[in-house]
């Protein structure tokens, strides 16, 4: 059964006409074409497809697509105002990603990190990104790339 | 692709497959981006098939390998463009598609750089002369006047100058030189600087496209039901509840099982939930990991395949002062990279088109050509970017899948897979189990080493033994022999394929001889590879910076392990403590790495560290279990990877080195888990000697 659904992605409003248990994820990445959203696990517990529902992350892959009915979606395409974000601009600086599929997932979780805790310790930021997986093992940099960024995000 | 200008790559030895079939991929741009960005190119001078110089400047590097995090994306452009002495910020890369042109396009063994290095010196080179010799005609005198520079040729003494652009159009009258004249490595300006990659915009925008991400028009997503264990059939499927799902287009069967092809992938995903296939279990329905590990065991009893034999072991045997006897166990591995496997086909016009993110196209190219009867100029294969694959996209598993379903479709068809099935279908890493007898004699010398591993039948022994016979350790008598015995799990190599298993085994039972003999584990090793300076050099550097010897936290402990592989050196020293829950927990990784001459420093950190993640994951966590003939295992809860809570400071350095440059990718995995291990013996006087630490 399809259901009409609208919700605002990346500040601007959408409507789809989707299943309405549809995971948020496919339909970001196939009925609306954003692909910086990855799959990964698929139940919730890897990170790689976190994005911000009114500005909160969330793992898109357990949302179904009609919890977010008009809510604010935000994406790692959505993230930048112009250019790059603090956040992604640090990860740059770090050369943080190696393979770069789990990034997306790592910077929109740094980011509200960043955003609740200007600046975190060590132990502050294992605790907010140890959801977040990274097979290719940029740990190390990512902790740099959070302290790098510290005081740079600020809650809008 | 029909854009031909973006698939020319060489003017004079491109053997052209078909008229589309030599398309690369823009770095960071999706296929369907790429021509704006190609219509930029007004004319190139094309020397050679790795370098393109526009007449708008630009320098197109075409990659012969694949990129999958290892970033050679960079250092092989690093490479050319030294030669060529381009300017850095006018360097691009595209992605070489499959072409037997550039040889293996195998990206495996860390051996991209070791082979690439003086082919791409020579094909900067080359171009790097054929400018200067062009600038040299323009201005009427001998190139011995001119130089070239950071993207001109100079005419020396005077300030006149000609871009690389400038020159592209006479530059590709010039003759191609006989002799290349490379430079001095005293002068290297990019090779040996720490250069940032050139795609890590694209990877923190969302911007690059892997092959899970390939969009084309009209295209359908599948997934499979798989056959659950390794050698079963299907025997029946219903798809009636299928077919209703909203969005699915079709069932039908392939080899690996009944795919569900559908307008998107949640619809895909959905289909599958409702469809009903019955399997034939197989032979091996039953089989499980006891019994494999009761057969691996069973097998050392029997002696095996002598792979080296020093002295007299049976003397030294009965010689030995003292001696002692370990048996090691490992498990299973998947590789798990984060992004799952996928391949995308697409049959029109007689052909056969494939985007594959893969480590080895050719594999691909050829289960295409087996599937399809095609010849091989109506198949044309893309390299895509890879999220991950540290060896399990060697294998062409995906490709069949795509290639198989694909043909009974007008458009273009994506085979994707979700983790539950990449974990449960992988080419594993091979369980195996290894027995250690070693000895010392009266003066606490090490007198003898004799290693049996015993595995599962692999095509090539290698793949089980490699780096059990070459065992470093200055011993007189080694023996070691391997026994196989066949069981149907897949296989394949794992990042530092057997090195993951005998480099735990030679670095735990050399720290085990050291403990016996009352000597201390890093003095003792270094005496024994008194005749391997590199070893030594890797082995001090590690030691300096861990500070070993020194002063630790209370409840801290230090092990050491150092080990050769992929002609590199890798020595380790892990710090780590022990919770009240028992739990150990790693401080500190410090490394030490001589891989001959660096190309991007940066990189080999990068590669170090991801090494030492991996070894750790494989040490505390790393388990594929078999159980009634599949694989127990399916996601990440059950197949954990190391966690950022989990992580430990990691400290790497390099040994300056002018030597020939060597594999990094995987020497860093081998001696991390034995360093751990050495850690924890330290601390508890027991040395793990059953894989993963945390069962
Ligand atoms: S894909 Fe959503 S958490 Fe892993
Ligand atoms: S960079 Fe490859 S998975 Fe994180």
């Amino acid at each position: 059964m399809l259901t009409k659904v609208s919700f605002q992605l990346n500040g601007k409003q959408v409507s789809v006409e989707v299943d309405p248990n549809t995971p948020l994820l496919w339909v970001i990445r196939d009925t609306l074409g954003f692909t910086g959203t990855k799959y990964s696990c698929g139940m919730g517990i890897c990170g790689s497809c976190t994005v911000h529902i009114d500005g909160k992350t969330a793992k898109s892959c357990i949302t179904p697509i009609a919890s977010v009915a008009n809510k604010s979606v935000m994406t790692i395409e959505g993230l930048a105002k112009d250019g790059l974000h603090p956040v992604q601009q640090a990860w740059v600086d770090e050369e943080v990603p190696q393979c770069g599929y789990c990034q997306p997932g790592q910077i929109m979780t740094a980011v509200e990190l960043l955003k609740n805790n200007p600046n975190p310790d060590d132990a502050e930021i294992d605790a907010a990104m140890k959801g977040v997986l990274c097979r290719c093992g940029t740990y190390q940099r990512i902790r740099k790339a959070i302290h790098v960024a510290s005081g740079e995000v600020q809650d809008d | 692709m029909t854009d031909l200008k973006m698939g020319q790559i060489s003017r004079r030895d491109f053997i052209k497959l078909s008229s589309g079939s030599t398309v690369a991929l823009l770095l960071g741009f999706s296929i369907n981006r790429c021509e704006s960005r190609t219509q930029i190119d007004e004319f190139s001078f094309e020397p050679n098939i790795y370098v393109r110089i526009g007449s708008d400047d630009t320098i197109t590097i075409v990659m012969p390998r694949s990129e999958m995090g290892q970033k050679v994306y960079t250092a092989l452009p690093m490479i050319l463009a030294e030669e060529l002495e381009a300017d850095w910020n006018k360097v691009r890369v595209v992605q070489g598609d499959f072409n037997p042109v550039f040889g293996s396009q195998t990206t495996g063994g860390s051996a991209s750089i070791r082979t690439h290095y003086n082919r791409l010196r020579e094909a900067g080179a080359t171009a790097r002369m054929m400018l200067v010799l062009a600038a040299a005609t323009k201005w009427g005198t001998p190139p011995d006047n001119c130089y070239a520079s950071e993207g001109y040729v100079h005419l020396k003494g005077t300030r006149k100058k000609l871009s690389y652009g400038s020159l592209a159009a006479l530059a590709e009258n010039v003759e191609i030189p006989e002799q290349v004249i490379l430079k001095d490595p005293k002068d290297f300006k990019i090779i040996g600087r720490s250069i940032k990659s050139l795609d890590t915009a694209y990877k923190v925008d969302g911007s690059l496209d892997f092959g899970y991400d390939l969009t084309l028009p009209g295209m359908l997503t599948a997934v499979i039901k798989r056959i659950p264990t390794f050698d079963g059939s299907v025997v029946d499927y219903d798809d009636s509840k299928t077919m209703e799902v909203p969005g699915v287009e079709a069932v039908v069967q392939v080899s690996s099982g009944v795919a569900v092809v559908a307008k998107d992938t949640w619809s895909a995903i959905q289909g599958r939930k409702a469809l009903d296939v019955t399997f034939d279990g197989g032979p091996s329905a039953h089989l499980n990991s006891t019994d494999i590990r009761e057969k691996m065991l069973n097998a050392l009893k029997h002696s095996g395949e002598v792979l080296r034999n020093d002295g007299n072991i049976n003397v030294a045997q009965k010689k030995a002062n003292k001696s002692l006897e370990l048996l090691f166990e490992v498990p299973y591995l998947d590789h798990a990279p984060q992004e799952p496997n996928n391949c995308t086909a697409h049959f029109y016009d007689g052909l056969c088109e494939i985007w594959a993110p893969t480590q080895n196209p050719g594999a691909s190219f050829e289960a295409a050509k087996s599937i399809t009867s095609f010849e091989d100029s109506k198949i044309i294969l893309h390299t895509l970017r890879m999220g991950g694959a540290f060896g399990r996209r060697l294998a062409a598993d995906y490709t069949v899948d795509a290639v198989e379903l694909a043909r009974h479709f007008s458009d273009p068809v994506k085979v994707v897979r979700t983790r539950e099935e990449d974990i449960q279908h992988g080419t594993y890493r091979p369980a195996t189990v290894h027995l250690l007898k070693a000895g010392i004699g009266e003066n606490n010398e090490a007198l003898y080493w004799k290693h049996t591993v015993s595995g599962p039948q692999v095509g090539w022994h290698g793949t089980i033994t490699g780096g059990a016979p070459d065992l470093a350790y200055a011993i007189p008598n080694v023996n070691v022999d391997v026994v196989m015995s066949p069981f149907p799990v897949p296989t394949g190599p794992f990042r530092s394929v057997a090195h993951t298993q005998n480099g735990f085994v030679n670095e735990c039972g050399i720290d085990a001889l050291a403990r016996l003999a009352g000597q201390d584990p890093y003095a003792y090793r270094r005496e024994l590879l008194r005749d391997s300076p590199r070893h030594i050099g890797v082995l001090d550097l590690v030691a300096e910076k861990s500070g070993w010897g020194k002063d630790l936290e209370p409840g801290h402990a230090r092990g050491i392990a150092v080990h050769y592989s992929f002609r590199s050196y890798c020595a380790m020293v892990a710090e780590i403590s022990q919770e009240k829950s028992g739990k150990f927990r790693v401080h500190r990784m410090t490394a030490a790495i001589d891989c001959g001459q660096v190309i991007n420093p940066d990189g080999v950190w990068a590669q170090v560290e991801g090494g030492i993640v991996m070894g750790l994951t494989a040490a505390l966590h790393g388990k594929i279990t078999l159980e009634n003939g599949r694989v127990l295992q399916s996601n990440f809860h059950n197949y954990p990877i190391l966690r950022m809570d989990e992580m430990p400071v990691i400290d790497i350095h390099i040994i300056k080195s002018e030597e020939p440059p060597t594999g990094v990718g995987e020497p860093p995995v081998p001696p991390t888990p034995p360093a751990l291990i050495n850690a924890i013996a330290a601390l508890t006087g027991e040395y793990i000697t059953r894989l993963p630490i945390n069962g």
